[in-house]
């Protein structure tokens, strides 16, 4: 029998709020043990928790980016079950009516090559809702410590229906989710620092059933390789198991990064019984529906609505598109440049292989990751830039030289041509004597050009380039070579 | 809910991490089950289509605006009270999941 | 001098602005008489008579200075150890927390101090509030002070007792089904439960959230309202805490408003289970109000009788997620036998609970527990509802209701300490009250033939505490059971 995987997907993302879900103290990532608690982050007894308005907008606005229905009325609930992470041994978080319910997510699917764009499919949510993050548990050799400086950071859980098929799907999705949660300024979305975790629900079932199979829960899939990895382990062990013709076991199952196994957790399959009740100490909250359209308006464009248009209307290729749209900034600066010169190829090419070719740079020499927000280049630089090449000011050739000049000056490129001398030459007169030249002393490469060869050419610009220290007007040049040898015929 | 119900005592110990001795177990399960049977009052009342009620007033919208960080503990507040610590950590027994 | 903490709030306030004691005299003649008698009652748990001198004098300073802040400056309040003082213990009169010391203040404890009073000891109570007797205290059973045989009530006994013998000059309770005004009963004193969140729960130990509230025990109904008015408000750190509706400078307006009154009487308080002398006390103080021209208006509560199932329903099952922080991680209790996270959590409270808490825990985990959850906690919040409406209803037709506080007066101690349900049921006239949410006062109406105090209970509209102590201060006024004081 040929089985499908029915893949579903539970995201916890951290919300960047300077302070935490339900009291003011304050979350910043890597500060030293214990630094940044209070009463009611350490559940001292007779504190009490305090919504922080701030996560609520943001997690609507994560919901609004994802499509979903923002709840007229939402409430807390407290799920309860004892851990040493978890200071109240109950988490505060929304079961019965969840902020965010239903939305739907578009994922781009990997193409044939990188070069060409993969297939585009809808994955549907289920909901969205708030709670609050644990403590943190370092275990040791016969202890495990604890440092509550996390206990309380908000949280957003994205639930998906079980709605992908393979982990190929399951990453794409990932990998469009961040983009977007980054986009939107949610949530930085760094998986190594734990702003973004997955869990995953893999079951199986016959191709062509529409039943869903005995699913399994893969925890601790902290990097998007090991979500593809895990799910592609537990595809080919349940495989295994139901053509042996055994069954498959509801459990919780802890993926093993060093080994590339995943195995069941036990200890978490005796109390699911979460005794969830609405919390006494918690109001609910009525979303105010002028409140909700003002957040709407101001979600940035999706990146994929934005790789769309960008193909569309503005005739870009997938292979520039693709670089430009994942990153919001990087697309800003682009359209901010457009508005001093509107020509999208030219300077799409200078952002995607330019400029992104120097901060690359940049960051390989030691420096720390470097962004086009941090480099000395405004959009005005680039879309200056490509204009004074458009106008003839000076050539392509000689706009490479600008362009390194003023990546590291941050001088405007029109000041750097002035300065240096670097406006193109059309005095025809001193160019033809050159041109000349060349011919006479290149009568192979004329020869290949009356051929047929058009590269043959090449030979005979470049001394006139070398001669005029590139300033010689490419196009003129060319045809001025033509005529030439034409009329040496 | 007709019958008199039961508590499995252990069942319910277990999730609310008590531990009890047999012999308190058994006097709690028969005082419960007195007292689950006084609850089954409940039962003759009509509740059809009532609003449960959660909180003493109908409120909404109780929120900290802002997101102004407030004070925090320095990690001795912690530490002092706490059974076992280390490292401004506190220590319990190994966890294994 | 030496009756000095037999006086009430406003007598001091006025000796004190007359210049006729000080604070330090006052705070003294309270520990002096706490070291004569509390071997006998056992109301605190424990007490720390530098910090209160340090407190006393400082008033007595500001006094001087001519910067009095109020009738509370230089008072001394007892407090319920549930309510957390910083620097001092806080124990809920458990071994869970026995050597936790709480590092911030609860925030009635703050308007207090912004009031300056002087705060003083800690009180003892049935174990994180859970009882009416106060026997269920890990530490030490309270007596009785006007028959030390008997108990205080409860949960809040010791600052009920600690108000009879003269060992502060007011005390702060908290009440959840009862425990203020039940105690204030049964032991002749003013005991007051406010609208629900009226006064913030932040620093109150929460048993039932819903249903818990910070409370006064005075002399007097005049210093109940002088208490209420220093510490109500709405308080950011608590999201149930609510801003004063209508009246709320309570002592000058339960001077002025002197009915007549529309005042209900509820005949399903009245039945089985009422000790005849309770019934005969309480009928003979609604003839008083007859007698002043009151409205006698007879109502019905038609879902009262079941307020004790549905409390002891919603009641426990959130205090069974509320005590599950006493774990023995971050400073609670933690078992010598812990070896892994299980007996870390099962050890550490095994051994730290007492047999009414770990009973209470049972009972809620297992009302919210899988395949119950419907048929008792989502059933008991609906009749919750019900409750709430029979009330909303009676209010319709008159200004407050009156009530027996307790069905009897204060029993023996020992005597229900085997039978769960039967104590349960000596808060029936109480927690209705709190599961509606509204404002409710004890004030002492006289005695049985035995001695034993027995209370009259005001029950008020939402937010109408005004009116509330309008009509117990009239019936304290005209009789003299509160100045009256028991033999130690």
């Amino acid at each position: 029998m040929q089985y499908e995987a029915v893949i579903g997907l539970e995201i916890h993302v951290q919300i960047k709020t300077r302070t935490k879900m339900f009291t003011a103290a304050p979350y910043e990532y890597g500060a030293a043990p214990n630094t940044l608690t209070d009463a009611v982050v350490l559940g001292l007894p007779g504190t009490l928790p305090v919504l922080n308005h701030t996560a609520i907008e943001k997690c609507a606005k994560l919901g609004l980016m994802l499509g979903c229905e923002i709840a007229e009325v939402c409430k807390w609930d407290r799920k309860n079950y004892f851990y040493p992470d978890s200071p109240k041994n109950y988490q505060l978080t929304q079961n019965e009516e969840p902020l965010c319910i239903g939305g739907k997510v578009e994922i781009e699917l990997p193409g044939p090559s990188r070069n060409v764009e993969g297939e585009h499919r809808w994955v549907a949510l289920n909901r969205i809702h708030l709670e609050e993050d644990p403590g943190k548990l370092t275990h040791e050799a016969f202890e495990t410590v604890i440092d509550f400086n996390r206990a309380g950071v908000p949280l957003a859980e994205i639930v998906t229906e079980p709605d992908m098929s393979s982990s190929a799907e399951a990453v794409a999705f990932l990998n469009c989710l961040r983009n977007m949660i980054v986009y939107a300024g949610i949530s930085d979305c760094d998986m190594e620092k734990g702003q973004l975790r997955c869990d995953a629900n893999v079951s199986l079932r016959p191709v062509g059933s529409d039943k869903l199979g005995t699913r399994t829960e893969m925890k601790n899939l902290n990097s998007i390789s090991n979500v593809k990895a895990a799910i592609e382990y537990e595809i080919e062990r349940q495989t295994e198991i139901l053509e042996e013709g055994g069954s498959i076991t509801q459990e919780t199952r802890r993926w093993e990064v060093e080994s590339g196994t995943s195995f069941s957790l036990r200890s978490k399959e005796e109390a699911h019984d979460y005794r969830y009740f609405p919390d006494p100490d918690l109001m609910p909250v009525q979303m105010d529906r002028a409140r909700v359209a003002e957040l709407e308006a101001e979600l940035p464009e999706r990146p994929l609505d934005k790789q769309r248009r960008y193909q569309e209307e503005l005739g870009l290729p997938f292979t520039i598109t693709s670089v430009l749209c994942v990153d919001r900034e990087l697309s800003e600066f682009f359209e901010e440049a457009l508005k001093t010169h509107n020509a999208p190829k030219q300077i799409a090419n200078y952002i995607t292989n330019d400029l992104l070719r120097e901060l690359s740079a940049v960051s390989e020499h030691g420096e720390s990751a470097h962004s086009v927000s941090q480099s000395k280049l405004t959009p005005a630089h680039i879309g200056t830039l490509a204009k004074i090449i458009d106008e003839g000011v000076i050539s392509k050739q000689i706009g490479k030289e600008v362009f390194t000049e003023m990546f590291a000056t941050g001088e405007m490129p029109d000041a750097i041509v002035e300065k240096k001398g670097l406006k193109q030459s059309n005095d025809t007169g001193e160019i033809e004597a050159l041109c000349r030249e060349a011919i006479a002393g290149n009568a192979k490469a004329v020869g290949q050009f009356k051929d047929g060869n058009e590269k043959a050419l090449n030979a005979l610009k470049g001394p006139v380039m070398k001669a005029t220290k590139g300033k010689a007007n490419p196009k003129m040049l060319d045809e001025l070579l033509k005529k030439l040898i034409e009329e040496g015929e | 809910m007709s019958e008199t119900p039961h508590i499995d005592i252990d069942y319910v110990a277990n999730l609310a991490r008590l531990d009890m001795t047999d012999a308190e177990k058994a006097k709690l399960g028969t005082q419960l089950d007195d007292i689950l049977g006084y609850f089954d009052k409940l039962n003759a009342v009509d509740v059809d289509g009532v609003e449960p009620m959660a909180h003493a007033h109908r409120v909404f919208n109780v929120w900290r605006e802002g997101d102004q960080p407030g004070e925090t503990y320095a990690p001795e507040v912690l530490t002092k009270m706490a059974p076992e610590s280390r490292d401004n950590q506190v220590v319990v027994p190994k966890v294994v999941e | 001098m030496s009756d000095l903490h037999f006086k009430t709030i406003s007598e001091l306030a006025a000796m004190l602005a007359a210049g006729e004691t000080t604070s330090v005299e006052i705070t003294q003649a309270v520990i002096d008489r706490t070291a004569a008698v509390d071997a006998q009652v056992k109301a605190f748990l424990s007490t720390d008579a530098e910090d209160a001198l340090a407190q006393a004098k400082a008033s007595d300073e500001r006094r001087a200075a001519g910067e009095a802040l109020g009738p509370l400056d230089g008072i001394p309040i007892g407090i319920k150890d549930t309510l957390a003082v910083k620097d001092q213990p806080l124990r809920c009169a458990s071994k869970m927390l026995e050597n936790y010391v709480s590092p911030y203040d609860a925030t009635c404890i703050v308007k207090l101090r912004e009031a300056g009073a002087v705060i003083w000891g800690r009180l003892n109570m049935d174990e994180f509030a859970m009882g009416s007797s106060t026997e269920n205290s890990a530490y030490q059973t309270t007596a009785n002070p006007w028959n030390l045989e008997t108990i205080p009530g409860g949960s809040s006994g010791g600052s009920a007792a600690a108000m009879a013998a003269g060992e502060a000059i007011a005390t702060l309770g908290t009440d959840t089904g009862g425990s203020i005004r039940q105690p204030a009963a049964l032991c002749g004193v003013v005991g007051m439960k406010p609208t629900y969140g009226l006064i913030s729960r932040y620093g109150l130990v929460a048993f039932a959230s819903s249903l818990d509230q910070v409370g006064p025990f005075a002399r007097t109904v005049e210093d109940a309202a002088i208490l209420m008015e220093a510490m109500l408000g709405k308080d950011d750190l608590d999201s149930t805490s609510i801003a004063p509706q209508g009246e709320t400078n309570y002592a000058a307006a339960l001077k002025e408003k002197k009915g007549p009154w529309k005042l209900g009487v509820p005949q399903e308080f009245f039945g089985e289970g009422i000790d005849p002398e309770v019934k005969a006390n309480i009928e003979k103080a609604i003839d008083w109000y007859k007698s002043q021209g009151c409205e006698i208006v007879d109502i019905s509560l038609p879902h009262s009788e079941l307020a004790v199932p549905v409390y002891y329903i919603v009641a426990t099952a959130e205090a069974s997620s509320n005590l599950a922080r006493f774990d023995g991680v971050r400073y609670s209790h933690r078992s010598e036998e812990a070896k892994d996270a299980m007996t870390l959590f099962t050890k550490s409270r095994g051994e730290g609970f007492g047999d009414e808490v770990k009973r209470r825990i049972i009972l809620g985990t297992y009302v919210l527990s899988s395949g119950y959850y419907d048929a008792y906690y989502l059933r008991a919040q609906k009749v919750r509802r019900l409750i709430l409406s029979d009330f909303e209803k009676a209010f319709e037709q008159v200004d407050a209701i009156l009530t027996p506080t307790s069905p009897t007066p204060a029993f023996k101690r020992g005597e229900r300490a085997d039978d769960p349900l039967a104590m349960y049921l000596s808060d029936v006239y109480t927690i209705s009250v709190n599961l509606a949410g509204l404002p409710a006062i004890s004030v002492p109406s006289g005695f049985t033939k035995s001695g034993l105090p027995i209370g009259l209970q005001v029950i008020g509209k939402a937010f109408g505490e005004a009116d509330m102590f309008a009509v117990a201060n009239a019936f304290e006024k005209a009789h003299d059971y509160a100045q009256q004081t028991p033999t130690l």
